[in-house]
């Protein structure tokens, strides 16, 4: 089949949309209250040594310098290996002391040739990170609809909103399916899809608004019917600059995933599903929501102006 | 009609602009501040405790724990330190650049208060009869072994307590020197163990009739005497600090993260060049030329506010790139519609600009509010994404809209495209007969 962007009908399945959208909510809540979240230390508390060498490292081999660096080996959490094996990343359950540091710095130094990175949080700053976390994500979301419902009208605000909440829990149910760590730089992923991704649905608002204006001149109130033709049309006309848009930046984000270093691979990655679901939205929800609230609004008795 | 006048200012213009990157970039790089993550140090979230039962925690304290620290950091001669309190009882270091990093939490977090006690524990003299500055690393003149000097405020206090311990019976004449004494230690039990909190327990015989005492012999090698007259100079700490977030990257590890993302962001700018080239043509040629621009001047900026490079900030600027050309697009695309519909090359160039503008607007002012909730909450290395985020964001007006406007422009209306609507990527069987 010959699927052309321009041409393809983007109201009339709505509801087949609106259905996958709503499974995949659920599917996604279901799947964090039951699987939960990976989450690193940076939202717990923990330890945890980063170590790196020239050749392919051995577990047995970093279980030992743990216990050479006098740490009980049983305190060990994970251990992840990266880069073909030539980097480890061990975590801990526990908080390290200053010496403790010290010591494994210098028993890894010696074994490895190279220092390791070592990070630790204490449970009291990570619940800070973590409520820090919800309450940028809330304050984002809230500010930006705000914005667009100024300027365009809270119809659009709440359509908008609820696209980026349902881009943001796909980053997060992402995560959560696949058990992949989440650690600070997770969180500024998310927001910045919350920011960006916001874009395309601006994009198809605008055109939305313009085509509507231009129906809706002399103080005329356009149809059922006459709307969808314009979320349509406006839709048609703005799908393949909603999609070169995104796909610049998908472009160096799937860039830095690949090619980047391993610190930010979760941050790309996190990056990329947002993007995508980001581009999702954008086309088969937020302008259909939107839709059906104008709808709703249609049904009222007009009060007279 | 071809008006060439136009044409050679656009290539005026465009070549000026890349001999201006060419040429200074390089300085522009080396000027660039690179954080802890790139070329290695620490950040250390301490809480600030009381030494004392009874001793409270308020403004003053803090900020004379501030200046102690302080005081500490330039002991350390480290260029950029970034120390700050944050909240009620707590500050945040971090040191970027750092060669030993154990020894600088070591310098950074003791405590470094002197006590001179008697072997029964009794408190003789303490850190605040030390004279300003009076700690020097000096030699022993007939073993020529590496000791510490320490000069006393008054010479009578210290002859009075060296009278006082010479009287005793030896082996008890001893004049001991702690450092970190705390209650409950005593003499016999701290002797005995390998890391001693007491630094010196000479015999006394007769009274000192001068403001010297020396520490030597024992730990003291020429390096830890200097690193303990450097603490004993800076000054105790008035409180304890207890370390409750850390984060350590080695300069390694910072090297190879940098060479990576580098590498990574390359090739993501690479091919964000190429998809404007074959999408857009004449506009992505000059979307290539403005982000270059924008990357020149995003740095500029980004040093401009003293902001220090992390790795997400690389990203961001990438991610940057990505996003700023959707500026581009949106007006390339407007352009593109305008065309297919069978205006003139550039009164669709007119119409583009104009219905474009306030689509960027909204779409970059939506990521500055993340940007700016991210900077409010966000800390150290996720502050650098945020910062560059923002900067990139103000950046993108000056050189995406305007700059790559005004390059248009004068390709435009130079009218040497008027019959070439292909070259804004535009086929012809699209366009529409008015």
């Amino acid at each position: 089949m010959n699927f052309n962007p321009t041409k393809f009908d983007y109201v009339k399945h709505r509801k087949v949309y609106f259905t996958i959208t709503i499974a995949l909510v659920l599917l996604s809540v279901l799947l964090l209250s039951f699987r939960g979240l990976n989450l690193g230390i940076d939202f717990t508390e923990g330890t945890r040594v980063e170590i790196s060498s020239e050749n392919k490292i051995q577990e047995s081999e970093v279980r030992s310098v743990i216990e050479e660096a006098g740490i009980d080996a049983k305190e060990i959490d994970g251990i992840q290996f990266a880069q073909g094996g030539t980097l480890a990343n061990v975590t801990f359950v526990g908080e390290f002391s200053q010496d403790q540091i010290a010591e494994m710095n210098k028993t890894i130094e010696a074994k490895y040739k190279k220092a390791p990175s070592i990070s630790t949080v204490s449970p009291q700053v990570g619940r800070e990170i973590a409520r820090n976390a919800i309450y940028a994500v809330l304050l984002a979301s809230l500010g930006i609809v705000i914005y667009v419902s100024f300027r365009f009208q809270p119809a659009y605000g709440i359509a908008t909103v609820l696209a980026l909440l349902h881009d943001a829990l796909m980053i997060i149910a992402f995560f959560s399916l696949f058990q992949i760590e989440v650690n600070l730089y997770f969180i500024a992923a998310v927001l910045t899809i919350i920011g960006y991704s916001v874009n395309d649905t601006i994009v198809t608002f605008d055109r939305v608004r313009e085509n509507l204006g231009r129906l809706e001149k002399g103080g005329k109130t356009a149809s059922f019917d006459e709307l969808c033709t314009v979320v349509n049309e406006s839709i048609q006309q703005t799908i393949i600059r909603s999609i070169n848009t995104v796909v610049t930046v998908i472009m160096t984000a799937a860039a830095l995933y690949i090619f980047g270093s391993e610190a930010i691979r979760g941050f790309s990655l996190a990056l990329l599903v947002g993007l995508f679901m980001g581009m999702y939205s954008s086309i088969f929800i937020a302008a259909q929501l939107w839709l059906v609230m104008k709808k709703r609004t249609l049904k009222q008795p007009k009060q007279a102006s | 009609m071809v008006k060439k006048g136009k044409l050679a200012t656009f290539f005026i213009i465009v070549a000026a602009l890349l001999i201006l990157i060419g040429t200074t970039s390089t300085w522009l790089l080396k000027d660039t501040k690179l954080g802890l993550d790139l070329k290695g140090g620490f950040e250390v979230l301490y809480e600030v405790q009381p030494l004392k039962e009874g001793d409270v925690i308020d403004n003053t304290a803090m900020s004379a724990t501030l200046t102690a620290i302080e005081n500490r950091v330039n002991v350390l001669g480290v260029s950029e330190p970034d120390i700050r309190i944050e909240g009620k009882d707590r500050i945040r270091v971090q040191l970027a650049g750092v060669k030993n990093q154990s020894e600088a939490r070591q310098i950074l977090s003791s405590t470094a208060e002197l006590s001179f006690r008697d072997i029964n524990d009794k408190l003789l003299l303490d850190g605040s009869d030390l004279k300003a500055k009076g700690a020097k690393v000096g030699y022993d003149p007939q073993t020529n072994e590496p000791l510490v000097e320490l000069t006393m405020k008054s010479k009578e206090k210290f002859y009075e307590v060296t009278q006082q311990i010479s009287k005793m019976q030896a082996p008890a004449n001893r004049l001991v020197i702690w450092l970190d004494y705390a209650k409950g230690d005593t003499y016999e039990k701290e002797i005995q163990k390998e890391n001693s909190k007491i630094v010196s327990d000479a015999s006394v015989n007769q009274p000192i009739n001068s403001d010297k005492a020396i520490i030597s012999g024992g730990d003291i090698d020429a390096e830890y005497g200097k690193q303990l007259s450097s603490i004993l100079n800076a000054g105790a700490l008035p409180v304890k600090l207890d370390e409750i977030y850390s984060t350590s990257v080695s300069a390694a590890f910072g090297k190879d993260a940098l060479d990576q993302t580098l590498f990574a962001s390359m090739i993501g700018v690479a091919a964000v060049f190429l998809f404007m080239l074959l999408f857009y043509r004449v506009s992505g040629f000059v979307s290539i030329i403005t982000l270059l621009f924008y990357i020149y001047l995003v740095m500029i900026f980004f040093n401009g506010i003293n902001a220090v490079l992390t790795l997400p900030g690389i990203a961001a600027l990438v991610l940057g790139v990505g996003m700023a050309v959707d500026a581009n697009i949106i007006t390339a695309e407007r352009i593109k519609d305008e065309l297919r519909s069978g205006k003139s090359v550039m009164s669709a160039f007119k119409a583009g600009n104009r219905r474009s503008f306030g689509t960027i607007l909204d779409a970059n002012l939506t990521t500055l509010i993340s940007a700016g909730v991210l900077y409010y909450f966000g800390t150290s290395t996720v502050k650098g994404f945020a910062i560059m985020l923002m900067v990139s964001i103000a950046v993108t007006f000056v050189t995406n809209v305007f700059i790559s406007r005004y390059l248009m422009q004068l390709l435009v209306s130079s009218r040497w495209f008027d019959k070439k609507k292909s070259w804004f990527g535009v086929k012809e069987s699209e366009i529409r007969e008015l």
